[in-house]
């Protein structure tokens, strides 16, 4: 019923195009550091968006949302940090640099038409002022929340956060290795966590191991941009696995699909309905990685609905 | 001859009931036999119900039976009215202290007058009851118990009015007593009367018991009990002389039930928690009870668990009679559960939870939960029938809305065609995923003073700020918990990057709290995480620090007792809300009369109509004492009471551990585990004769004494603790449970245990007990001053080492027994005052001779035991421990000679000791654990000071029992055999070697545990050695090292306990 498995299965991604002002902010905003790479292609990222797209629609077989793009926003397509969805509820998050706060505004729309219980995080003052949260420092793994605490999300915005989806452990680990929590990790299966090989991922997922309920499986990939994957349960009852491309991580590329083979045979068994043998399929989209956020959407028409927000994201 | 025989039964149904509780897993077979003897037995109407439900809570069987049966199989009946001698002992230990004359006069006189005192103690009193009774009574009672219960009633009458002076009562009534005794047909009444002396309880449960009497008796003995309780006081005085014998007090408690309705019940004033029990599931038809428990809110307003081993007019104090019937573990997996009765509790319990807000989920997962309850309760959605409106009686949710209620019927509509059963299966299915659930949140602070949740839960402890999780510690990677004061500290296991523990310290708001917190984190691992609960030591360790243990099933227990269950599914109405669904699953109109049928009297199936028929029977006691409103506890509130009860478990397991060991003692008859395991040690004979000599009057009057000491005194040792600041350090004990998870089986732990002189030991540990219950008195006050309502409260400091092996390992056993000791010795002192640690200790010495050197080592060293176990399994805590304050090391030895001093100190000062004992522990993390050589002489002496001090008549009681004491060590040092082990496991080898004046008693005890594939081995040694002063123990110590590591090479030694008793010639007393 209502109850089946959290993480659920998507029926619709969310996106947000590339913007012709694509990597400008980031300069001026002295985020170099979060960027890593010099260089941002707008025209490489534009067509890794055109992939993406075309794959969630496509193979993956969502129903996809795009809101179009807004040059007064040069960071907009990061669409993953301005919501955080799980079953019927969608939270508005409040990101860190107050520029993007208007962000929200789309966003938010888009999720009152999906008829979602939206949740603010309320006003600047008052009881949550000074929360501030970004999707891209949650992790949802189908049990459980894991948030990041990281430049651009603090305890508050995490305690929002607890309250809102309140069926659901909300675990605080501190951020290392990487800007963002979904930058050095991300679920690449049922309970399967991958993780990049840094020393810092590595002592955020001890920490992830150490506040958790369940057992997840550790797949660790030894470039930092091949942990960044989405795991997509499609409405075709086919799962995905969204990952950089090889020439982007010529060292995991090895390491993941030998593991999605084995995951693969292991999940036959453990989700035969779910999982015919060689439907797993592996996209590879885009060159820079991607961020993502997925969440599932309960309607109040009683149907599941998955939503899969797709956001490239230009880390490296 | 028939009053010793009654006697002795007495004593070993007490154990018997002890050992039920630990046993209860291996026992399971006899307790479902229990169970359907009590369903024949409601079936066959009898007024008395609870018994049948419960083998392990027997006692309420045990008051029926023992009415019926004195001799009975089931000693438990018996004590169902031994709780009421309980509270004798309470009042043995204010009688001890204040009529020496009465010891003087006779032993077994005087030993009833400590029972009587020991009645104030609740635990112990039920075991110091018995012995009275057996004492006593069996001299003179017992013939009147035997002829029949009618002989009972008179006496109970007088034994109320006696019972009515209470504050006076100590002298008339030690006389009465003796009057009573003879009087007093079986120990119910004369216990009962006592237990008016030391307190109301008594009459609680001197009412239950005359409940059941009356049910079999007549009617007659009820009016007069029930007339007796509110008069007593006034009359006692004057009646008491007459009627020494404890008048039989009913107290109608008020249970509210899950769904809402109350459960009146009429329990003697002194009943134990059991009782209450039996009544509560025999009345729900429930044979699931391990996952429930009775709460009841404290003074403070705290929601506690009622121990179900202790009196339950001790645990609630001055608060109402109201008690709740609540789900104390939550099962993870509910779908395990056997039976849909026990799923349907639990679903209430959740929708309870859920309404209150302490299991905070989504909108949509209310709106999903309460569907369910829906169908459960009504059936299927009839839109005929159903109006919108028809959910308006419901909650669903702490702030319900229009539109949750839209969204719940709109649910509703998709549940067609599901059962009751069904549907609490899917409420559970989806309740069971919250991440709240069953979690039991206390509020702290951590060590920076952050405000924090600590949240208890079947797989660890939870951290929470506010609402986030911030750290967990699964009970695998928990090496010790322990409590000091208002801190709480666990002892984080390393990691495998890490070398050494580390220990997390946690403020809470009060020392309760602390303790609170401690025993639910005892109660909750030993309940999830272990196979069997960790024995109480049945050896007599006496230790500082809580002896608290959860003493029920584990869930591993109930679940494999569950799988007996061969019922059929027994009709209950579903209905919070008193509506029947349309889709019950079975036939109801038949389930109901076959309730009606079976349990006419308790109301098995329906709750309602047990309540009626209870109310019709009692109320008129209900009215006496009034109705209190049971109010709901907040979430912190329940968990607060989850907690509390399983300290209280723990404690009660300490204590029935301790009962235990007396009741073994004392009698002489009965061939208790004591003795099975002594059998190869030719001291047991010997021991059990000394202790056939006097144990009655031991056992009963230093439990007695002890309860009443420690109630009496509490008050005036806090002030006393307050002036001293030495007595403020003494305080400071700790409970430290160390969980020792047998990570891999291959590597052994051999222990070796070297007590010397034990008998002579154990005198001494007892008689720094009785200084120690003194100073502790003081101390306790002190620390415990805020908590002085409970007992446990009182209890400083305890540890607990979570033991994660799934199967109760040597090891575990060992370090059980050691904790429990420090537990014990701590309630004792704590709990149980001066006069009354004394008495009982020296009973238990001379009853188990070996064993009891063992406790005494453990009494005498309390912090000993402790260390020792800590050290042993785990040798690094040491520096870990040093932070909860163990400190107080000047004293501490680094060696066991150092110990042994300390031990001798401590006998003066006991506290000292504690302390020192804990700095030792600290100290010598690895090895030893020296518990010193106690001088026998000193127990002696030292009570009789003690006790002169305050009572010269404790000082004579103790005398006997120092003779007794004595002739045991004489015997034992005779035999020179003398390896008790109250640990659970399998007896490999005893051998004894005799030399001119060393004497060497080997007893290995080998357990195998198999967890997780892994088998784990632990040898445990005990090694006593006796002999002259002469011997070089140290010497003696390290070759038994040597030896043990010899013929166990592939096996490392993982703890050294060593316990040195040194006795001393100078009895003069004796």
């Amino acid at each position: 019923m209502a109850s089946v498995l959290p993480y659920g299965r998507f029926t619709h991604a969310v996106v947000r195009g590339i913007p012709e002002t694509f990597g400008k902010v980031e300069d001026e905003k002295n985020n170099r550091v979060e960027n890593g790479e010099t260089a941002m292609d707008l025209a490489k990222a534009q067509r890794q968006f055109g992939v993406l797209t075309g794959a969630l629609r496509q193979k993956v077989g969502l129903q996809l949302i795009e809101i179009p793009a807004d040059p007064e926003l040069p960071e907009s397509w990061r669409i993953e940090d301005v919501a955080v969805i799980q079953g019927d509820t969608a939270l508005i998050t409040r990101p860190f640099k107050q520029q993007r706060r208007s962000e929200t505004e789309a966003v938010r729309r888009v999720m009152s038409e999906l008829n979602l219980t939206v949740v603010e995080m309320g006003a600047e003052e008052g009881g949550s002022a000074g929360a501030t949260l970004e999707g891209s420092d949650v992790l949802f793994t189908g049990r459980e929340f894991f948030v990041g605490i990281s430049s651009h999300t603090n305890y508050r915005g995490a305690e929002v956060l607890a309250d809102t989806f309140r069926d659901f452990a909300v675990s605080t680990v501190p951020v290392c290795g990487g800007a963002r929590l979904k930058n050095i990790c991300s679920m690449g299966g049922p309970d399967t966590i991958i993780i990049s090989n840094s020393d810092g991922a590595k002592k955020t997922l001890r920490m992830m191991e150490q506040l958790t309920d369940h057992h997840y499986e550790v797949l660790t990939v030894p470039e930092g941009a091949a942990a960044n994957c989405v795991y997509v349960r499609g409405p075709s009852k086919v799962d995905y696995l969204l990952h950089p491309p090889t020439e982007e991580c010529p060292e995991s590329v090895p390491v993941s699909e030998q593991w999605s083979l084995g995951y693969f045979i292991k999940q036959y068994f453990l989700y035969p309905r779910y999982c015919a043998f060689g439907k797993y399929i592996a996209i590879r989209i885009y060159s820079y990685p991607l961020t993502y956020s997925t969440f599932c959407c309960y309607s109040l028409n009683l149907k599941w609905i998955k939503l899969l927000f797709f956001s490239p994201i230009y880390t490296h | 001859m028939t009053t010793e025989v009654g006697s002795e039964t007495e004593v070993r149904k007490e154990p018997e009931k002890a050992e039920e509780q630990p046993a209860a897993p291996e026992s399971e077979p006899a307790a479902t036999n229990q169970t359907d003897e009590a369903k024949a037995a409601e079936q066959s109407a009898n007024d008395h119900p609870a018994p049948a439900t419960d083998s392990a809570e027997a006692p309420a069987e045990a008051k029926e039976k023992q009415e019926e049966a004195q001799p009975a199989d089931n000693a438990t009946p018996q004590e169902g009215e031994d709780t009421p001698a309980s509270p004798p002992a309470s009042e043995k230990k204010g009688i001890s202290r204040f009529l020496p004359p009465w010891l003087k006069k006779q032993k077994s006189q005087s030993q009833v007058g400590p029972k009587e005192s020991q009645a104030a103690a609740k635990e112990e009193a039920g075991v110091a009851s018995v012995k009275e009774e057996d004492g006593e009574k069996g001299e003179q009672a017992e013939a009147e118990q035997t002829s029949s219960p009618t002989a009972a009633q008179p006496q109970v009458e007088e034994e109320k009015i006696n019972g009515e002076p209470k504050p006076e009562q100590k002298e008339e009534v030690k006389l009465e007593e003796k009057e009573e005794e003879n009087h007093s047909t079986g120990s119910a009444d004369t216990q009962p009367a006592k237990e008016e002396k030391a307190a109301e309880e008594s009459q609680e449960k001197s009412a239950a018991e005359e409940e059941n009497k009356e049910a079999e008796e007549g009617g007659e003995e009820k009016k007069d009990e029930e007339e007796s309780p509110k008069p007593e006081g006034g009359h006692s005085f004057i009646k008491s002389p007459l009627k020494l014998t404890k008048k039989v007090k009913m107290v109608m408690c008020h249970v509210t039930m899950l769904d809402g309705s109350q459960f009146p019940c009429e329990v003697e004033k002194r009943a134990k928690g059991q009782y209450l029990f039996f009544k509560v599931y025999e009345a729900l038809n429930l044979l699931e009870k391990d996952y429930f428990g009775l709460s009841y809110k404290d003074n403070a307003d705290q929601t506690c668990w009622l121990d179900p081993t202790k009196e339950i007019k001790r645990q609630i104090r001055n608060a109402t009679w109201q008690f709740a019937f609540n789900v104390k573990f939550y099962p993870p997996d509910p779908s395990q559960l056997t039976e849909d009765i026990t799923r349907y509790l639990l679903c209430l319990q959740l929708r309870q939870d859920i309404v209150s807000g302490r299991l905070p989920c989504s909108f949509v997962t209310h709106s999903l939960l309460g569907s369910y309850a829906l169908q459960a309760e009504l059936g299927d959605h009839d839109s005929g029938e159903h109006r919108l409106d028809y959910i308006s009686d419901f909650q669903f949710a702490p702030s319900q809305t229009k539109e949750m209620e839209e969204k719940v019927v709109e649910l509703h509509k998709t549940h067609r065609g599901m059962t009751p059963a069904q549907a609490d299966a899917q409420f559970l299915e989806n309740a069971k995923k919250l991440s709240m659930y069953g979690v039991d949140l206390h509020h702290a602070k951590d060590s920076e003073g952050v405000d924090i949740m600590l949240g208890v839960c079947a797989n660890g402890l939870l951290i929470y700020k506010d609402r986030l999780r911030i750290n967990r510690f699964a009970w695998p990677k928990i090496l010790k918990i322990s409590y000091k004061r208002s801190n709480f500290y666990i002892k984080i296991r390393p990691g495998e990057t890490e070398q050494f523990e580390s220990s997390v310290g946690f403020k809470l708001p009060n020392h309760r709290a602390a303790k609170r917190v401690w025993k639910v984190c005892v109660e909750n691992h030993t309940f999830f995480r272990l196979m069997t609960p960790e024995a109480p030591i049945k050896a007599k360790f006496l230790t500082l620090g809580s002896k608290f243990r959860y003493s029920g099933r584990t869930q591993a227990q109930t679940r494999q007792a569950s799988t007996l269950i061969d019922r059929p599914a027994p009709y209950f109405e579903r209905t919070s809300s008193k509506r029947i669904s349309r889709s019950l699953d079975g036939a109801p109109m038949i389930n109901v009369t076959e309730a009606q049928e079976s349990a006419p009297t308790s109301g098995e199936n329906g709750r309602e109509p047990g309540l009626e028929l209870s109310s019709d029977s009692k109320s008129g006691r209900l009215r006496v004492q009034g109705e209190n409103i049971y109010v709901r506890h907040s979430n912190l509130m329940l968990e607060d009471l989850d907690k509390t009860q399983e300290d209280v478990l723990k404690h009660q397991a300490s204590i029935s551990e301790l009962k235990r060991s007396f009741m073994e003692a004392t009698p002489e008859p009965r061939p208790s585990q004591w003795e099975k395991r002594l059998t190869a040690s030719p001291a047991t004979s010997l021991r059990l004769q000394a202790q056939g000599r006097c144990p009655p009057s031991r056992t009963q009057e230093p439990l007695p004494d002890l309860t009443v000491d420690t109630v009496a005194k509490s008050a005036d040792d806090k002030q006393k603790s307050g002036e001293a600041a030495w007595q403020a350090a003494e305080v400071e004990i700790e409970e430290t449970v160390v969980v020792e998870e047998i990570r891999v089986a291959p590597k052994g732990s051999v222990t070796i245990t070297t007590p010397e002189v034990i008998t002579h030991v154990a005198v001494e540990s007892e008689v720094e007990k009785p200084k120690d219950k003194v100073m502790e008195e003081q101390k306790r006050p002190v620390s415990v001053s805020s908590d002085s309502e409970e007992e446990e409260e009182e209890e400083e400091a305890g540890e607990y080492h979570p033991q994660v092996t799934v199967s109760a390992s040597v090891d575990q056993i060992k370090e059980e027994p050691e904790e429990e000791g420090e537990e014990e010795e701590e309630q004792q002192v704590n709990e149980e005052p001066v006069a009354e640690p004394l008495p009982e200790p020296v009973v238990e010495v001379k009853a188990q001779p070996v064993p009891a050197v063992v406790e005494e080592n453990s009494a005498t060293e309390p912090q000993l035991a402790p260390v020792a176990e800590e050290s042993p399994e785990d040798i690094l805590v040491t520096p870990d421990e040093a932070p909860n304050g163990h400190a107080e090391s000047p004293e501490g030895h680094p060696g066991p000679v150092a110990l042994e001093e300390e031990e001798e100190e401590e006998e003066e000062e006991p506290r000292v000791n504690g302390d020192a004992s804990h700095s030792e522990t600290e100290r010598l993390p690895q090895v030893i654990c020296c518990s010193e050589p106690p001088v026998v002489k000193t127990e002696m002496v030292t009570i009789s000071d003690t006790f002169a001090a305050q009572k010269t008549e404790i000082a004579t009681k103790e005398v006997p029992i120092v003779h007794t004491e004595t002739k045991t060590i004489t015997y034992e040092a005779a035999q020179l055999d003398g390896s008790g082990d109250g640990e659970p496991g399998v007896l490999m080898t005893a051998q004894t070697i005799t030399s001119e004046s060393l004497c060497t008693t080997t007893t290995t005890h080998i357990t195998k545990t198999l967890k997780g594939g892994l088998s784990e081995t632990r040898i445990e040694k005990r090694i006593v050695i006796t002999g002259d002063s002469d011997i070089d123990h140290d010497q003696a110590l390290a070759q038994a090292i040597k030896e043990a590591k010899e013929q166990h090479p592939d096996m490392s030694v993982t703890r050294v306990v060593v316990h040195k008793e040194t006795e001393l010639a100078e009895e003069g007393e004796d």
